[in-house]
């Protein structure tokens, strides 16, 4: 049986490192742009309640509001279409076991710094296995293009034809579900899929299959160049909003110490 | 001729900036009359109904047969100042700070002799245009103007108490990122601003227009988003103390009423905006410009809300948008109680559909950017509280006197 008080000795000696790969909640953070006829993903809002004031003497405490996608946030099942008449497709009923999970990193930040637009494909998952090994099944993939280095602008990278972020491949999602079982997708860019992913088909891939075959999201994470390519393991638990489609949460990554 | 007003002289930062003086605007009910008309820049008095005398001061019978049908009517402006007197001592406090001051008997060509501010360029014999005008209290006041306009006559140093003419003042607009916005920047610039701030929200997210307002002289984008409190108190705490006229030109107009909209996320969106949006702009720019009322040239002056004229009376096409923008109006009846004690103006625009993406469907006559733009800037100079702009707000506010009760069912059934 594992020794978890070894565990905790581990991470109180910092030979197991811990990493937040949450992006801090303020109200200037890129959110999801949409049509304006759509209904809108909100940012987050917070609002006083008292600060030690008349409205409450001695606590400071607020009113936040957000919308469950906003900020570093958690993407179930039940968010697409696709994933729709899953079991345990939302946050609430999602089995609490998958939070914790390994993950691997795929780092394409030299592409992605060349090409806005790149596009993970199946040869580069191949040209990383060769590298690091096969991707174990039921681990998160992370996407590295250390896009969470940018400003809000470049960030967002919002142009006329739309937004230009990178982002996988229809066909590499499909192969990391169905040939590699991983457990979900993670980025550092506001969604899953590729700025341009309307235009793919089917539209925005990573929603599409992740969510239709029970698979999560992550996205909006930031510090994935502190993750080895192999060997962190990351805790992502999402709020328990009943029926909940996702949820902004706190992802912390676990790394052994070199 | 007037003294052009020259641009105000840098501050001296560790002198004290005085506070606001305040006039009494208490006034009899049958004066209000008067500052109805005042507050839509119409020149009106009582002319009683039943023998036609035209009547001032506002009484409740009328002087002549004692009758009290006395209802407010337009008249004519024109008179001949009778005699014009300097005021050197004042008894009170406002006006022992602006000594000497003129004012005059006039004789109006329509019938009553009233005592009036006189501007400058009109004396003893001088033909005069009348204007009915709200003191820095809010109560409406006799104010003579020349009778053909003189060289620099807006700058009349009498005249600007009465005005918010935005020569030389720093004006801030709250949203850039639309066709009005754009268009008040434009407009609030031609008319003499020293300095137009421009509120971005979500900068990260393009918008058309950008470039040219980034080009634009005297002209400053600043990160203002009115539905983020941090944001509005953030941008106050930067800019707030150089912010002597702001205009509101939030907006958010959407079809639909309330049943057959889903859900409630659009209407939050649009309360969010306009009327807590509004709030906030209050708490936060409000206070800094209650207490530079009386700041010199440069003065704080006014508070501007771009309103849909459907504020007035829900229309159900646009059901749950009439509701926002009626709740902002209410927010900005308070807020003009709460400012008048810095002699700061709360200067309502109503408009009906405008040129602009939101209103596609909606039927002409609709009201372009610019007109809008135009209108704020002639409000802000003739001293307007309340401004119908375009056919649909003007006869929206004809309706709604006459009968509010048909107005709603007509409104309903469109």
């Amino acid at each position: 049986m594992t020794d978890l008080l070894e565990f905790a000795a581990a991470i109180a000696a910092g030979t197991i490192r811990v990493v937040d790969l949450t992006q801090t909640l303020t109200p200037e953070f890129p959110v999801l742009a949409l049509p304006p006829e759509f209904g809108q993903c909100a940012p987050f809002r917070m609002e006083t309640v008292s600060r030690y004031d008349a409205r409450g003497p001695a606590w400071y405490w607020n009113n936040i509001s957000l919308n469950e996608h906003t900020g570093t946030h958690f993407d179930a099942p039940i968010h697409w279409i696709s994933g729709r008449d899953l079991p345990a497709n939302a946050v609430d009923t999602i089995p609490v076991q998958n939070f914790v999970a390994p993950a691997v990193v795929i780092d394409c930040a030299a592409q992605s710094a060349a090409d806005a637009d790149f596009l993970l494909t199946i040869t580069d998952i191949q040209d990383w296995e060769a590298t690091h090994g096969r991707i174990p099944a039921r681990s998160w993939c992370l996407l590295r293009t250390d896009w969470s280095r940018r400003d809000a602008v470049d960030y967002a990278n919002l142009r006329d034809d739309g937004a230009h972020t990178p982002g996988p491949a229809p066909e590499a999602v499909r192969f990391l579900v169905e040939q590699r079982d991983v457990l979900g997708f993670g980025t550092e860019t506001i969604g899953t899929d590729a700025g341009q992913a309307h235009l793919f088909n089917p539209p925005f891939p990573a929603h599409f299959y992740m969510h239709g075959r029970g698979r999560y999201g992550l996205q909006c994470l930031t510090n994935l160049d502190q993750l080895p390519a192999v060997g962190a393991v990351i805790f992502a638990a999402p709020l328990k909003i009943r029926g909940g489609s996702g949820s902004p949460l706190r992802v912390i990554a676990l790394v052994p110490g070199t | 001729m007037s003294v052009p007003v020259s641009p105000p002289p840098r501050r001296n930062p560790v002198a004290r900036t005085g506070m606001p003086a305040l006039l009494s605007a208490q006034r009899s009910r049958a004066t209000h009359g008067l500052t109805a008309a005042a507050a839509q820049g119409l020149f009106c008095l009582q002319v009683c109904s039943d023998c036609g005398t035209r009547q001032y001061p506002p009484r409740e019978a009328c002087s002549h047969c004692l009758s009290a049908k006395l209802p407010f009517r337009d008249v004519d402006r024109a008179g001949v100042v009778v005699v014009d007197t300097t005021i050197r001592i004042a008894g009170e406090i406002y006006f022992r700070e602006r000594t000497p001051w003129r004012i005059g008997t006039v004789q109006l060509d329509c019938g009553p002799i009233v005592i009036a501010h006189l501007h400058g360029d009109v004396s003893q014999g001088s033909r005069i245009r009348m204007e009915l005008l709200t003191d820095k209290a809010g109560a409406p006041a006799m104010f003579a103007m020349p009778a053909v306009n003189t060289p620099a006559m807006q700058d009349d140093r009498q005249y600007r108490e009465f005005t918010c003419d935005p020569k030389f003042r720093r004006v801030l607009v709250t949203d850039g990122r639309t066709e009005i916005g754009q268009a008040l920047v434009r407009a609030l610039s031609d008319a003499g601003a020293r300095k137009v701030f421009v509120g971005i929200a979500n900068p990260w997210k393009p918008f058309a227009g950008k470039q040219s307002l980034a080009r634009a002289e005297n002209v400053e984008c600043v990160q203002l988003d009115v539905t983020d409190t941090a944001s509005v108190v953030e941008c106050a705490a930067q800019i707030g103390a150089r912010v002597d006229i702001l205009v509101n030109t939030t907006e958010h107009i959407r079809l639909g009423g309330l049943m057959d909209q889903t859900g409630i996320g659009i209407a939050r969106e649009a309360l969010e905006l306009r009327s807590l949006g509004l709030m906030r702009l209050a708490q936060s720019f409000g206070p800094i410009m209650r207490a530079r009322g009386a700041d010199g040239v440069d003065s704080a002056c006014a508070f501007v809300n771009l309103l849909a004229a459907h504020a007035l009376m829900n229309w159900p096409s646009y059901g749950a948008s009439s509701a926002a923008e009626a709740a902002a109006l209410s927010m900005s009846q308070c807020l003009r109680s709460e400012l008048r004690h810095g002699g700061i103006r709360v200067v309502n625009m109503f408009v009906g559909p405008l040129e602009t993406e939101w209103y596609q469907n909606a039927p002409p006559p609709k009201v372009s950017p610019a007109t809008l733009a135009r209108a704020v800037v002639q409000a802000l100079c003739s001293g307007q509280e309340d401004c119908f702009v375009g056919e649909v707000a003007r006869d929206l506010r004809a309706r709604l006197a006459a009968n509010p009760k048909a107005l709603e069912r007509e409104l309903g059934a469109a």
